[in-house]
């Protein structure tokens, strides 16, 4: 089996502090990769790394076989991603936030109008293709974003917390999607969120991070097994303790909350 | 790859270009301002202009006005970066296989073309006011519409590509767009202290070339070619400064 995301001994510091400290691990192309931590444990600047938003402070990198410093554009083609905060475009419709994608990621445009086809029926809003997105609920929305990162085929997807704030029903449907892309296409996903039950019924490695350090790197089953627990969310307590974590606030959650005021009656 | 560079421009371009068609109200809302300084200060204060041996106030303010629909469109359309690399599509040009330099392009251009529109629709509303342009050197003044607007959005994009969050966003109306708007020969004519310091600011030259075209009003500094010079400088040393903090943005 050939190796899609290989991290050896990644490191990110801002100023003093250092969000990520000495990581390693590898994702198998092809399996699901579940990569867990509490708020602050360093998750989203990992995904940043690995998707040439930021760069490392020490470390390496390799993504579907191109190291996210050098060859930053050729890692972009080869990985979609689905962010924890929305990035539709909601004044557009759902065909035209596609075909937008399909332009920035230089889709031969013969073949552009077929393969948005594909991707808005495969999430089931091939109907909804002329409804502007901001008519869309938030369980919608999540499944339009999901199609247009892979509108352009790629060998990697990023979903970073996809399910938060959807109810049960949603969140099924949206891990049945993925779960049969991982299946019929191979495709490698790479996933971070807070419910433990979505892991262990998804996921075929789980890597938990905390205070910046790997402390597991192992199938859910195994540990379980290892943290003698009932559960993994019992496990992930049982290694990173009870302690409730004083995030710092960002500007990105003050502008989460304007958001939420705004957006809240369509998040469902 | 290079027809793929444009090709994005494009596409970012269109993108600005179809909202704007697609939210009336925003259009509309961003209207009332010039109509209203139009109307309350080109019939308020024509007599007082008149008789001072002004003229007409309604052919000195509109031009001024004019600019001053464009300026708000203009680095409004810029500082939307800040909410958009947030909740927006912004964040997804950022992770796309192209260069910071064409998103960048792409959406100060779209940004620019809808801040002119706004421009011109001022300027038909204001025929309705008593304003009298002259009909020849219109082009002319579609071009310097064009100009103002390409500045002041790369303005708009350069200080949102440095700012955290919306709280800044008062601060650079009052301290930034209002100074720009004020000390421009927009209203009043430029004179003394006012007439000095207005010599830095770029939409003074921009109102000066739009006066020009629109009412051939001679120019108070170099005549219109120079206007229409330092237009074009600045909107070239405005995009490269503009893209260079684009570039820094951290998502």
């Amino acid at each position: 089996m050939s190796t899609a995301i290989s991290v050896k001994n990644l490191t990110k510091s801002f100023g003093k502090f250092t969000a990520v400290n000495d990581v390693s691990f590898e994702v198998e192309a092809g399996t699901t990769f579940a990569f867990l931590g509490p708020n602050g444990a360093g998750k989203t600047t990992t995904i940043k790394m690995l998707t040439t938003l930021v760069d490392p402070t020490a470390g390496s990198i390799v993504v579907n076989g191109f190291d996210p410093t050098k060859d930053a554009l050729k890692v972009r083609k080869s990985f979609g991603i689905v962010f924890q905060d929305p990035s539709l475009d909601d004044e557009l419709t759902a065909y035209e936030n596609m075909f937008f994608h399909a332009g920035l990621y230089g889709v031969p445009r013969k073949d552009t109008p077929a393969r948005i086809k594909e991707m808005l029926e495969f999430v089931e809003l091939w109907d909804r293709r002329d409804s502007l997105v901001k008519t869309f609920s938030g369980g919608m929305k999540r499944r339009l974003e999901i199609a247009r990162g892979l509108l352009h085929t790629p060998a990697v997807l990023f979903l970073d917390e996809p399910t938060v704030g959807l109810d049960p029903q949603t969140r099924n449907h949206i891990w049945e999607y993925i779960k049969k892309l991982n299946k019929d296409r191979g495709l490698t996903v790479f996933f971070t969120t807070h419910y433990m039950d979505e892991v262990e019924r998804i996921a075929d490695k789980v890597a938990i991070i905390d205070h910046g350090k790997m402390i597991a790197n192992d199938t859910a089953a195994n540990i379980i097994a290892k943290a003698g627990t009932q559960t993994l969310e019992e496990a992930f307590i049982k290694l990173t303790g009870h302690t409730i974590r004083a995030d710092e606030a960002t500007a990105a959650d003050a502008f989460r909350k304007m958001a939420a005021m705004h957006q809240g009656k369509n998040r469902r | 790859m290079k027809s793929n560079f444009i090709y994005v421009i494009y596409i970012l371009w269109l993108r600005q270009i179809k909202r704007y068609f697609r939210s009336r109200a925003r259009m509309i809302g961003s209207l009332g301002q010039p109509i209203l300084f139009l109307v309350a200060l080109g019939y308020g204060l024509g007599p007082t202009f008149a008789k001072a041996g002004g003229g007409n106030y309604i052919q000195f303010l509109a031009p001024g006005v004019i600019a001053m629909g464009i300026l708000f469109t203009a680095v409004f359309s810029g500082i939307e970066v800040i909410w958009d690399r947030q909740f927006g599509f912004l964040k997804e040009t950022l992770v796309a296989p192209v260069s910071r330099f064409s998103v960048m392009l792409g959406r100060t251009l779209g940004g620019a073309t809808v801040a002119m529109l706004q421009g011109v629709i001022v300027l038909i509303i204001s025929l309705f006011i008593g304003f009298h342009p002259t009909l020849t050197l219109i082009p002319a003044a579609i071009l310097f519409m064009l100009g103002i607007a390409i500045v002041f959005t790369a303005l708009g994009t350069g200080i949102a590509s440095v700012l955290e969050d919306m709280q800044g966003f008062q601060l650079i109306m009052n301290f930034v767009v209002m100074p720009i708007f004020f000390l421009s020969g927009a209203l009043f004519p430029l004179e003394g202290i006012i007439g000095n310091v207005a010599k830095f600011n770029p939409l003074t030259y921009g109102i000066d070339g739009l006066r020009y075209t629109l009412t051939g009003v001679s120019s108070i500094f170099g005549g219109v070619w120079f206007d229409a010079l330092i237009l074009a400088i600045v909107s070239i040393v405005f995009l490269i400064i503009g893209a260079r903090l684009f570039k820094k943005i951290q998502v």
